[in-house]
């Protein structure tokens, strides 16, 4: 079961239980205009065989979690507190060389774009090979072999020949389906992928969520899948993080965020999507306002400015910053509407209308 | 099938006059070679597309990527030369004037871009931008350029009062708003819009969305829509026109197409769009197409489905199917339709 921890948690006084455990992860950037706060106190857990989707708009936080984890800032300003856990191993303290060994081997990321995350001066063939031979002790031969296998098993046609080719030869779900070999080559445990769909067609995005689920399956791996699509996650995930300005604002097994979402975001979210499984509405619900500045981030809750129900609260959500609360089955959202509220208005108010 | 076949929920709206009409259009790229540059081949983008565009609706074309959508779009504003066919706009045959003859058209033709940072100026205002076509089409305005741009400003959703500010300063969904105010600054009376909301976050996505239609029912704007998210398209489509490798392969009223698809890629896109709902998981059936689309350089012949589709027999690869009504407003190009036994009076 993937969940989150409480959010009373002390760094240092729990052992991590999970594959992946993330404790009040901040990933701050100074920088001339003032900090920015990109992740501000994120806490989650991943298991083998389980995906979580991260859901949010774009400047939220998103991928910098996901950099984080993979030991991507290093080196550049970022300050990055709190802990993760990679199979009890602490990564944040954690040295540059060693983190770059787990690196592939234990965990890979597939990328958004697979045109400018691949080399265009090598052959597929010579990445894949390249990141295979780093961590195992084989020939080149043998290790052509294995990307061969690697690539056939992600569905390219002819994989004794096209291994040669070089990524600009490749279509655009290729290009996608070598990276993700490339990923899987070592059989890693953990894979991230950052919007893995989001350059693709429909018709291709459908075959590589097919592809990610079948793999997983195989791998027994865990899964982190970021994307801003919420259909993506529902084909997917296990579980949901919602993330608005660096922060959770919601959590819960996929079923619980679709069916009872509980923070006005979610709701925002959903109502902002047309649905081509309903009848036509005649108006989109869009979230009023754009996503905040994160070196400016409005105080109290930072989804104030864009709620419609802050008002509701009596004034607390300018004032006071929303604590994430379990409102049961593992189900958390930081929101200061009390429970009765927001059943209220979800099934008054967005329910019908979505 | 279903009692919603019968009852379409919005009654067909009355048909407006014929605002665009395409015949038989065709864009090749040729692809030259060598010292001479020969030409030894040509990308077959738009490959014989017929339809009318009606005052007053919203016709969008759907898609993959290099399907010739885009390629459309540029063909119908005449931002490319058309190898052959016509497009004729407001009774003038516009395929192969000059510039000079197009210019005063531009007028009544505009487009949105996809793209909303890479279409401003960053070095000029907001101000200025939108005032452009003022300037470029030596266009009078009664109260003044900067108070006619001010309104426009104000009729998309933006503060007057950043007239003089720059695009930087504005996020995405606000660029696309500057951009929108100067696609309408004219007020045209065709708007080819490219894409324009997939660069953008879900939820600023919905308020443009909002915004093209109010401005439609406002303006009585008349759409063409470019886009690859059937979602969307559903949205705010009246009519919708699917393209597969340059050819449109069905072309129906909104309700017909999503409730009733005929061509057998309509239905494998539509199974193929992703649902946020969790329930759905395991009740949908999904048509997984095998590979990629076939290159326009060489695309199949006859039906140019044939390859991934999963009806596909001999004479799809012999014969072509031509683009004809299989029922009242649907018109489909396929041997062997989908969902016919729901139409009355289809081809058997």
């Amino acid at each position: 079961m993937t969940e989150i921890a409480e959010h009373s948690y002390r760094p240092g006084t729990e052992k991590p239980t999970s594959f992946l455990d993330v404790r009040d992860l901040r990933v701050h950037f100074p920088t001339d205009d003032g900090l920015v706060k990109s992740v501000d106190g994120l806490t989650f857990r991943v298991d083998r065989g389980k995906t979580l989707g991260i859901v949010g708009e774009s400047g939220s936080g998103k991928s910098v979690t996901s950099l984080s984890v993979m030991g991507l800032h290093h080196g550049g300003s970022a300050k990055i507190t709190g802990e993760i856990f990679l199979d009890g191993e602490e990564l944040v303290g954690a040295s540059p060389e060693g983190v770059r060994l787990l690196r592939g081997q234990k965990m890979a990321m597939i990328f958004q774009d697979p045109l400018s995350s691949m080399h265009p001066y090598y052959t597929i063939g010579y990445q894949i090979v390249e990141a295979y031979r780093i961590h195992n002790d084989v020939s080149k031969k043998a290790a052509y072999q294995h990307a061969i296998e690697m690539l056939d098993r992600v569905g390219i046609p002819q994989p004794d020949k096209r291994v040669h080719d070089y990524p600009h030869q490749f279509s655009g779900g290729m290009r996608q389906r070598a990276m993700i070999a490339m990923a899987l080559s070592c059989d890693p445990e953990l894979l991230i992928a950052d919007e893995p769909t989001t350059a693709l067609d429909v018709t291709v995005q459908a075959q590589i969520l097919d592809l990610i689920r079948d793999l997983q399956k195989e791998f027994n791996s865990a899964v982190i899948i970021i994307t801003h699509d919420l259909g993506v996650v529902a084909e997917l995930a296990d579980d949901i993080l919602v993330m608005y300005a660096g922060r959770c604002a919601e959590y819960g097994s996929a079923d619980d965020i679709f069916r009872e979402p509980q923070h006005p975001y979610t709701w925002g979210l959903l109502g902002s999507m047309p649905r081509i499984d309903r009848e036509r509405s005649e108006r989109l619900l869009p979230i009023k306002g754009t996503p905040p500045s994160l070196i400016n981030v409005p105080s109290g809750c930072a989804f104030n400015p864009r709620c419609t129900y802050c008002d509701l609260t009596g004034g607390r959500s300018t004032s006071e910053r929303p604590e994430l609360i379990d409102v049961g089955h593992g189900h958390r959202v930081a929101c200061h509407l009390t429970r009765d509220q927001r059943d209220q208005i979800w099934r008054d108010d967005i329910q019908p209308k979505l | 099938m279903t009692t919603a076949d019968t009852t379409p929920t919005a009654a067909p709206q009355p048909l407006g006059e014929v605002l665009l009409s395409v015949q038989g259009l065709v864009k090749h790229f040729p692809i030259r070679r060598g010292v001479l540059q020969r030409k030894v081949g040509a990308v077959q983008a738009v490959d014989g597309l017929t339809f009318d565009v009606r005052q007053g609706e919203t016709l969008s074309l759907v898609g993959e990527s290099g399907c010739g959508k885009s390629t459309t779009g540029r063909l119908l504003t005449r931002l490319l030369e058309p190898t052959g066919g016509s497009v004729t706009f407001d009774g003038h045959d516009i395929s192969h004037i000059s510039n000079g003859k197009m210019r005063p058209l531009r007028r009544d033709v505009q487009m949105i871009f996809q793209d909303p940072y890479s279409s401003l100026n960053p070095r000029h205002t907001v101000g200025r931008i939108v005032g452009a076509p003022f300037k470029l089409q030596k266009v009078e305005t009664e109260a003044g350029t900067k108070k006619t741009v001010q309104d426009l400003l104000e009729l998309v959703g933006l503060n007057p009062e950043h007239y003089n500010r720059y695009p930087h300063e504005f996020s995405g969904g606000q660029r696309q708003r500057i951009g929108i105010a100067r696609t309408l600054a004219l007020r045209p009376k065709l708007i080819v819009a490219d894409e324009p909301v997939s660069a953008l976050d879900v939820s600023i996505q919905a308020q443009v969305v909002n915004l093209l239609e109010d401005l439609q029912d406002e303006l009585g704007l008349t759409y063409v829509m470019i886009a690859h998210d059937l979602s969307v398209v559903r949205h705010v489509s009246d009519r919708v026109a699917v393209m597969y490798l340059g050819k449109i392969v069905e072309l129906a009223d909104r309700h017909n197409l999503y409730e009733t698809p005929m061509h057998p890629y309509t239905v494998a896109l539509m199974s193929a769009v992703p649902i946020p709902d969790t329930k759905r998981r395991t009740e949908r059936e999904r048509i997984r197409l095998q590979g990629d689309v076939p290159s326009p350089i060489n695309p199949p012949p006859a039906c140019r489905f044939h390859t991934r589709c999963w009806k596909a027999q001999e004479i799809c690869k012999t014969t072509e199917p031509p683009l004809v009504d299989l029922a009242p407003r649907h018109q489909v190009a396929c041997h062997f339709p989908e969902n016919q036994d729901a139409v009355v009076g289809s081809r058997g």
